[in-house]
Order: structure tokens, then C-alpha cells, then sequence
């Protein structure tokens, strides 16, 4: 069978998974095994094939792992941290004591109370198509976070989940799943953040991640994939905005051998809002696919979308950028870009918007770019005594230092600024062979 | 300090120069000034490296160095400044870390290590007053948004801060209103020495009230028709240029 390659954690998973997940699991596990992988001739999968993925996977190790031996620098935004090595909760590493409005559950460590919640609220939305990966999860669905924000809570300091991938001798799994309840008028941030230690070890993620906010909500949610080289991630976030309810999310994609994320937003109540940004930045051979889907169900909502790609060498990227206004939608505003930006003549990159609306009196706004460095802006550069390659540089920080703009969390802001200007300021790989 | 003989270039496949000399020596003021079209503009590209504009003939010599033979960035680094008629707009690249990877160009050009980040925002927010440009733009995007007249002190306070030692200005009196032009010429006036030299590409002869010329040259027809002393740009003020085009012709 093609989905044999997940057997061993899958059946570890359903060994270890409290007895109130096990209906779950299995009911994902089916889904699983009577899905096929999808294929280049699978519309979503078009660009994005799945020859990396290993013949086999084993469960990861249990995570007690020193991380500076690792190479992992944990990131210091202030604020509460809960860390997750290999996919599993490492005490030693996460802070203990909780703000005030938050209450926060493994799912392995769960009380018949809390497991009541979690399976009240779990899948709820994620669950309208079912895609093969998100059967994968459920089916692995061993431990997960559910984080709790109770009503008219307003946290100031963001909450922070670290998932580090480390290494062992086997190509490994690791699953992981997140919930979020953003209770009735609450306020809170959110940071996901993926990293591991950079080498050829062979791991495979999967995440999701599913945000409920209550009406008169307002999150601010950051996703950061920062895992590289052989660490290959195939992730899904979903969102259901409640009436009144704001979303403002960034994402970041570092390239890695293949990182896939999808990002549903779902407005369905009235006077929901959502701001979408982020920036991907393969290079090397690395593959990122970003596929995002904003659903309008009801009148009066907003979304918009900025996303922007700088691909190098041989890289390629991918960006899918679907708008879905449904017929009873009326007043819906939806604005979406996408730009990216080739640093090399073999860098590819394939963008799409795609629209579609049956509702009448909506305004859409829609736009994708392809471009090389702009010549005169280059040349301005030099005229000031800026070489070549330091002005490509600049140029090409300048690109998406505008989106890091759009990130409302200023010690993230400013982690996101020297972490990409460190990054541009030494990869000779980004700036050579501009066509 | 800048010898150009015989001037030939062209943009897209047009002949715009067609034997231009000129020769500017250290301590001088030159302006050159003509009708629409007749290459002035091409002129400063030319000098700059703008991509696209090809040279066919001739020859620039520039403090004894084959100025043809450069790259854009090293022209710049031996003290050439071409103020942009119209300075480009790139959202994303700060003002500040743009002006100051231009300084440490110059420091690298020397071998001076790059300046420091806070002696250089005092320096450069300070410069802001002297063309009465809010410092505030200095951390907005490159000339992003600027006005008119806030993207020609943009490049006042950049000649300004590099000190080069040829400085072109083109048409940079365009558009400016008399306040702004004063500033601007007042930035020129404290600059000229004699180690320093200027041209100043211009359609009309009021920049030439506030900074006063050693020559003026007319430019028609890719060449340099007549030149003169400053008497010369009043003339052509009074007469227009059409007097000169037929006797070219």
C-alpha cells in the first residue's frame, strides 16, 4: 500500500494515544489507508511532488536532547514558551507558570473534563475536506497542545510554541497538532516556531493547526518554518473566524527539501477580518509551497493578503492563492498579492491566484508578479559608489522588509529582522547571477 | 579634472550624442543648457553608466582614469555624482542604510573602515537641516513617496554627504519652487573649492541667479554649439534657442 510508509508510528501512536483519542485515531487511521498520495496530475499537487518523502518512517525519539549540542538556539521573544523536541514536551525547556486567561493541556496529560473539551472542539475546523495529510494527523494524533484563552482574557505576552526537529540514526516522524480557542472577546499572540538542527537528517513533520475564534476575538498568529536542508514539512493551518473577529497572521518559510503549507481562513461570521502575510525564501534545490484559501461565507468581512517569495539558484517555490466568496456574501472586501522576486536564471516559481465569487457586490482585488532585481533601481544603487553585489542585496532585503513591517509583534519584528538581514547580508548564493 | 572628446552615444539604436567636447578643470562651475531633445540629459546618463545608453565614439577622461572603462560604482567611488533629474523610488531599502552604504563606499574607496551607525545618523540628520529635509525621511523607503521637491533635496543631501569631486546635476531646479531652489543652491555654493567641480545640466537661466557660473555651453542637436560666460545664458533667456539651432544648421 502506498501510505505503508507511516506504519511504524502509526502503530506507536495508536499504543500510546489516551483511550479517549483511540476512536479518533482510528477513524483517521482508516481515511489514511484508503487515501492514495497524491500525485503531479492532483490539482493541488501540481507543482509540488513528493519524491522526497522516505521509503519508510520510524517514530522520533523521545526528545531528551541537550539543543546547544544540537546546534538549536531557542528564540527569546519574552513571553510564555512551551518547547517540543522531536514531537514530544520537553519540561526541561518550557516555561512553567502560564498568564493570567490561558489554560493550556497536552492532550496526553488531559482529565475527562478537558478531554471533553478538546474533542468538542477538535477538528471542527479542519474537518470540511479532509485532506489525505490531515487524515495522516489524526491518525498519529498521540499528544497535541490545546490552548485555552478564556473570554474578554487580554494576554499581553504572546504565547510561544517551539517545535524542534534534533537527529537520530533513522529517517523519523514527527506529528504535530495544536488548538487553539480564542474565547469571546479575547486578545491574544500566538508563535509557532519550527527549527532543528541544520544537517541531512531525514525528518518529516506534520503539522496542523486549527484556530477558533469566538466572536470579538482577536489573535495574532505567526507560523515560522525554519527547519532547512533534508527536514521536509507538509503542514495545514486552519482558521473559523467568529462575528466581530480579527485574524492578523504572518508566515515564514525558509527553504528546506520540501515544506508545504496550507492556510485556510474561514470568515463565517459577520464582520470578521483577516490580514494573511508572509514571505518564503528557497534557494539551494529547496522547494516551498504555500497554497492559502480565504473563505467569505457571510456578508461584511475583510481579508487581505500580501505574500512574497524571493527564490535563488535552483530553487523553487510555489504559491496558490485561492479566494472563495460564496453567494450570500454580500459586501465582502478581498485584496490579495503575491510577488516574488528570482534571483537566479534557474529559479522557478509558479503563482496563481484563483477567484472565485457568486456573490455580486463584493470588491476583489487580485495580483501576481514575476520579476528580476529592477535595473534601475540597481543602477540608482551603484551610482552612489554601492557594488553590484551589495546593492542586489539590499535591494532584495528591501523586497520583504516591507512585509516584516506588516508583523505586530515587536520582539518577533525585530527576531525576523536580524534573522533575515544576517541572512542576506552573508549568503553569496542570493545575489549572484542576477540575469 | 574631466576631458570629453568626440562624444558619441546613443539610446536604443537613436544617435542622441554626435561629438560632444567638453572640458571641465578643477575649481569650476559649468552650465550647459539647450533646447528639449538636444541630449542633455543623455549626457549625465552617459557619464553615470546609465544600462542601456551605448557609447559608439570618443573619449572620457575623468582625474586621468578611462572613465568609459568603469562600472557604475566605481565612478561614483572617484568622485562622480549624478544628481537624478528623476530619483528612483525603492520602497523596502531605508534612506538611512542607503546613505550610509554610499559613505562607507566611499570610506572602502579610501581604505577607511565603514563609519560608525550612530556618528553616521547624527551626521546625516544634521545634513537633513541643511536642505531643510525632515529627518523623519530618513527612515522611510529611498525617495519613496517623496515629492517633487522632497526627491531633489534627497539628492542634495546625498551629494552633500559623499562630497564627490565632480558633481552633475540634472535639471535638478525642475519643478522646485523658489524656497527650494535657494536651498538648493545655497547646498552647491558651500561646496565649490577648488578641488571641486559642478556642470549643471538646465533648461533655464534662473538656477544661474543663485549659483553663477564660470561657462555656459549650449547643447543642440548632440553637440555644443556655442559656449560662453554667464552673459551667454542671459542671451539665450532674452532670444530662445531657435536663433542658434538655425546658424548650426
Amino acid at each position: 500500500m502506498m501510505t505503508d510508509f507511516m506504519r511504524q508510528p502509526l502503530d506507536s501512536a495508536a499504543a500510546s494515544a489516551p483511550p479517549w483519542l483511540r476512536d479518533y485515531l482510528s477513524a483517521g487511521r482508516r481515511r489514511w489507508e484508503a487515501g492514495s498520495l497524491p500525485t503531479r496530475k492532483t490539482e493541488q499537487w501540481k507543482y509540488t511532488g513528493l519524491q522526497a518523502l522516505q521509503p519508510s518512517y520510524t517514530t522520533a525519539s523521545d526528545g531528551a536532547i541537550e539543543l546547544v549540542d544540537a546546534g538549536v538556539e531557542l528564540p527569546a521573544y519574552g513571553g510564555f514558551r512551551i518547547v517540543f523536541i522531536n514531537g514530544h514536551f520537553s519540561a526541561q525547556y518550557s516555561d512553567s507558570r502560564l498568564p493570567e486567561g490561558v489554560s493550556l493541556v497536552r492532550f496526553a496529560d488531559a482529565d475527562e473534563t478537558q478531554a471533553a473539551r478538546i474533542r468538542s472542539h477538535l477538528g471542527t475546523a479542519v474537518g470540511q475536506d479532509e485532506p489525505l495529510f490531515t487524515a495522516l494527523n489524526d491518525a498519529a494524533l498521540a499528544d497535541g497542545v490545546f490552548l485555552d484563552v478564556a473570554p474578554r482574557a487580554v494576554v499581553e505576552q504572546p504565547l510561544h510554541v517551539v517545535w524542534v526537529s534534533g537527529n537520530q540514526a533513522d529517517a523519523f516522524s514527527i506529528n504535530q497538532r495544536l488548538l487553539l480557542l480564542c474565547g469571546e472577546s479575547s486578545k491574544v499572540s500566538l508563535i509557532e516556531h519550527f527549527t532543528g538542527a541544520r544537517s541531512e537528517q531525514q525528518s518529516f513533520t506534520n503539522g496542523v493547526t486549527e484556530l477558533l475564534l469566538e466572536a470579538g476575538a482577536t489573535l495574532c498568529h505567526y507560523r515560522l518554518n525554519l527547519e532547512e536542508a533534508a527536514a521536509l514539512h507538509i503542514g495545514r493551518v486552519h482558521a473559523r473566524l467568529g462575528a466581530d473577529s480579527t485574524l492578523n497572521s504572518f508566515y515564514l518559510g525558509l527553504g528546506s527539501v520540501l515544506k508545504r503549507v496550507d492556510v485556510v481562513v474561514d470568515h463565517c461570521g459577520q464582520g470578521a477580518h483577516s490580514e494573511l502575510n508572509g514571505i518564503y525564501l528557497p534557494r539551494g534545490d529547496e522547494h516551498v509551497d504555500y497554497h492559502t484559501c480565504i473563505e467569505h461565507r457571510v456578508p461584511h468581512c475583510t481579508s487581505s493578503e500580501t505574500f512574497r517569495g524571493i527564490i535563488g539558484d535552483s530553487a523553487t517555490a510555489v504559491f496558490n492563492g485561492r479566494i472563495h466568496i460564496h453567494r450570500d456574501a454580500q459586501k465582502t472586501r478581498a485584496e490579495l498579492s503575491n510577488r516574488n522576486l528570482l534571483t537566479s536564471v534557474q529559479a522557478e516559481v509558479n503563482t496563481k491566484p484563483e477567484l472565485e465569487i457568486y456573490a455580486d457586490d463584493v470588491q476583489c482585488a487580485h495580483g501576481a508578479t514575476v520579476a528580476q532585481l529592477d535595473e534601475m533601481s540597481l543602477h540608482y544603487l551603484r551610482s552612489r559608489g554601492v557594488a553590484r553585489a551589495e546593492a542586489q542585496v539590499m535591494l532584495s532585503f528591501g523586497f520583504i522588509n516591507e512585509v516584516i513591517d506588516t508583523v505586530r509583534c515587536e520582539t518577533l519584528r525585530e527576531f525576523l529582522r536580524d534573522l533575515l538581514s544576517l541572512r542576506f547580508a552573508r549568503d553569496s548564493a542570493l545575489v549572484g547571477n542576477v540575469a | 579634472m574631466l576631458k570629453i572628446e568626440n562624444l558619441h552615444a546613443s539610446v536604443d539604436g537613436t544617435d542622441i550624442l554626435k561629438g560632444l567636447n567638453l572640458t571641465v578643470e578643477a575649481g569650476e562651475v559649468h552650465a550647459i543648457m539647450g533646447p528639449n531633445g538636444s541630449g542633455k540629459s543623455t549626457l549625465g546618463h552617459v557619464l553615470a553608466g546609465r544600462p542601456g545608453y551605448t557609447v559608439t565614439a570618443g573619449s572620457v577622461q575623468f582625474l586621468g582614469q578611462n572613465l568609459l572603462e568603469l562600472e557604475t560604482e566605481e565612478r561614483a567611488r572617484l568622485g562622480l555624482f549624478l544628481a537624478f533629474q528623476y530619483p528612483v523610488e525603492i520602497p523596502g531599502v531605508s534612506n538611512m542604510e542607503f546613505l550610509k552604504a554610499a559613505v562607507d563606499a566611499q570610506r572602502e574607496q579610501r581604505g577607511e573602515k565603514p563609519i560608525d551607525a550612530v556618528t553616521f545618523m547624527k551626521s546625516a540628520r544634521e545634513t537633513c537641516k541643511t536642505v531643510d529635509l525632515d529627518p523623519a525621511f530618513l527612515k522611510r523607503g529611498v525617495n519613496e513617496g517623496f515629492s517633487g521637491g522632497e526627491k531633489k533635496r534627497n539628492e542634495l543631501l546625498q551629494m552633500l554627504l559623499l562630497q564627490p569631486r565632480l558633481g552633475i546635476l540634472d535639471e535638478t531646479d525642475s519643478g522646485l519652487d523658489i524656497d527650494a531652489l535657494q536651498v538648493v543652491a545655497r547646498g552647491v555654493n558651500s561646496m565649490r573649492g577648488p578641488e571641486r567641480a559642478f556642470v549643471m545640466v538646465t533648461h533655464y537661466q534662473r538656477l544661474l541667479d543663485f549659483i553663477e557660473p564660470d561657462y555656459v555651453h549650449v547643447l543642440a542637436g548632440g553637440r555644443i554649439v556655442r559656449s560662453g560666460d554667464k552673459s551667454l545664458a542671459l542671451e539665450l533667456e532674452a532670444r530662445g534657442y531657435a536663433w542658434l539651432e538655425d546658424e548650426v544648421a
